[in-house]
């Protein structure tokens, strides 16, 4: 059930539209260093200075720049999509007749968002791969603590990134899961999904919710960097990890709750 | 398991929203083997039963069991033998045809792999669907989709089928198709419960019906037994209309009209024959002599009211 569920994600155009969209961030980005000449040292998002040195960073400084905005939105948009798209497509009432078993289907949703959540992060780091390889020169990588590490190893460790980026945004996607399960209409949900994204990263912004600040799910967002530390500073990664997981078990069991008893009228 | 006597029964289900008994304490017997026509205006409750009967929202009162198990607690091992089309068709516009079919078919607890193309092939061929099956959805017109709702029916040998509107939005050689297709089914053993409002189609191919209104179930049991209890007529052709209208008074016939020549009256269980030996003894001329039974509709509308307006 979870291939045939995959399949059809992924032969959506939209879905398609969007991971390319999102494999041309750090292209873009890359394209920009290259025509620019090159930021000047310290300056922009982090990574972005390296990415002259070393068309590998385009696919860190992708990641940078995509977490913010982009990659919430477009998990928002897939998550917020998973059940009430259906309800608004009609499948819905077609899948639990079959019989698919609401958890079972619920539980096959989260999966498949999760696979989604990776693909996304995915591309990012492979469109800003193969742009820095096109573009820049590439070769051992000089880590954030100054040391060097070998080129296989500074992509995998940015894979290692891309995978740690994707588990960051698990929260939110169980965020949209939930509400996603509330209503019928896949637009309300995906901007209702977006918008908890935007509140968070705001609060995260403002000084006199300190006191909340470790609790909010886009706190850590981008601890991923640390990855590129040597040795590598784990204390934020497991901090986020755990702090998603905790989002997870929240709006997941919230999700079943709610649709598990759902009178499915659409 | 022996095997139940009846497909669907349902005791005093209800489903109320808010204050609204969309379903209001119905008694549903569906026996094996029938094809079941589930009739009543629109609003009337029909599309709710059907949801509740398929789990798809929950009972606010009573109980029901499908093909003899208990629901909605025997869901996943009943659900499999039955098939469905719920209010109109529903597929992924970016999925063909046969991708559709695949996905639900996997969706299911038993999907067997080893033959769903064989299977998806067959039922592709019997809703005459197979030149189309590798375009994708969204080209489909609302008949072909309604085609591929039956095909997603029979994907697997069905002990029941509940069929919602299978006719709507089709052209009068799907209909013809449709009706053909239901009567094959029913031959083949599957008990179809079909819900409609086309009532000359319920007619031709059901062997019982049901009617419900506002709700309530007003009626339900053969077709013969539903028009019986509708009123046959007794129409007579006389030369002396108002003697036999006094005479057939006597004997106790109600709702007399007399139109020129002819006199009509309910017969409530008089035999014709005694009517007619009535007649002839008093002197009247009798021309010809008729019980009228009444059409579908004629029982439809005495049930459930001729106004045209949604009832609520």
């Amino acid at each position: 059930m979870l291939l045939a569920e995959l399949a059809t994600l992924f032969r959506r155009l939209r879905v398609k539209v969007l991971l390319g969209v999102l494999a041309a961030i750090p292209a873009a980005l890359a394209l920009a260093v290259y025509l620019s000449g090159g930021p000047s040292s310290g300056r922009g998002p982090t990574f972005l200075d390296q990415v002259s040195h070393n068309g590998m960073f385009a696919a860190l400084a992708g990641l940078t720049v995509a977490i913010p905005f982009f990659l919430p939105l477009v998990v928002a948009v897939v998550s917020g999509d998973a059940i009430a798209g259906e309800a608004n497509l009609g499948t819905l009432r077609y899948l639990l007749t079959r019989p698919s078993g609401r958890t079972r289907l619920l539980a096959t949703k989260a999966a498949t968002v999760a696979v989604f959540c990776l693909a996304a992060t995915v591309a990012v780091a492979l469109g800003g791969l193969i742009a820095g390889v096109i573009l820049f020169p590439i070769g051992k990588v000089v880590t954030l603590s100054g040391t060097t590490i070998s080129l296989l190893e500074g992509i995998a460790r940015t894979f290692a990134a891309a995978g740690i980026v994707a588990a960051s945004l698990l929260g939110l996607a169980s965020i949209g899961l939930f509400v996603s399960t509330l209503t019928d209409a896949p637009v309300g949900a995906m901007a209702a999904t977006a918008g908890f994204a935007v509140l968070s990263a705001v609060l995260d912004n403002v000084p006199q919710t300190r006191a909340i600040h470790p609790w909010l799910f886009t706190h850590h967002w981008l601890a991923f960097g640390d990855l590129l530390r040597s040795p590598v500073r784990w204390t934020d990664i497991v901090a986020d990890l755990r702090l998603q997981l905790g989002y997870i078990a929240v709006f997941a069991t919230m999700a079943w709750a709610r649709f598990s008893t759902k009178d499915v009228l659409a | 398991m022996t095997t139940p006597a009846l497909a669907i029964e349902t005791s005093g289900l209800t489903k109320r929203f808010g204050d609204m008994a969309a379903v209001d304490g119905i008694d549903l017997a569906v026996p094996v083997g029938s094809v079941f026509g589930f009739l009543g205006p629109n609003g009337s409750g029909k599309t709710t039963t059907i949801r509740v009967l398929l789990g798809l929202i929950n009972a606010s009162e009573g109980s029901w069991q499908v093909l003899g198990r208990s629901m909605p607690d025997a869901a996943r091992d009943v659900l499999p033998d039955v098939g469905a089309l719920i209010e109109g068709p529903a597929f992924y516009p970016w999925l063909t045809g046969r991708q559709n079919l695949v996905r639900f078919d996997a969706a299911g607890p038993d999907a067997q792999r080893s033959t769903r193309r064989q299977r998806i092939d067959d039922a592709l061929a019997r809703v005459g669907l197979t030149a189309v099956a590798n375009k994708k959805v969204r080209a489909y017109s609302f008949g072909m989709r309604q085609r591929l709702g039956l095909a997603m029916a029979l994907l697997r040998p069905r002990q029941l089928l509940i069929l919602d509107e299978p006719t709507n939005g089709m052209d009068p050689q799907g209909t013809r198709e449709i009706r053909n297709l239901t009567k094959e089914l029913a031959a083949e053993g599957a008990t179809v419960f079909l819900s409609s409002h086309l009532l000359s189609e319920v007619e031709q191919i059901c062997s019982h019906v049901a009617v419900m209104s506002l709700g309530k179930l007003l009626a339900q049991g053969t077709i013969a037994e539903l028009q019986a209890a509708g009123g046959t007529k007794l129409r007579v052709e006389t030369d002396d209309a108002a003697l036999a209208a006094q005479i057939l008074e006597r004997l106790g016939l109600a709702e007399l009209t007399v139109d020129g020549t002819t006199v009509l009256a309910r017969l409530d269980g008089h035999r014709p024959e005694d009517c007619n030996r009535e007649l002839v003894m008093a002197g009247v001329g009798v021309r010809s002599l008729s019980a009228i039974h009444p059409t579908l509709e004629d029982t439809f509308v005495a049930l459930t009211g001729e106004g045209f307006d949604v009832a609520r």
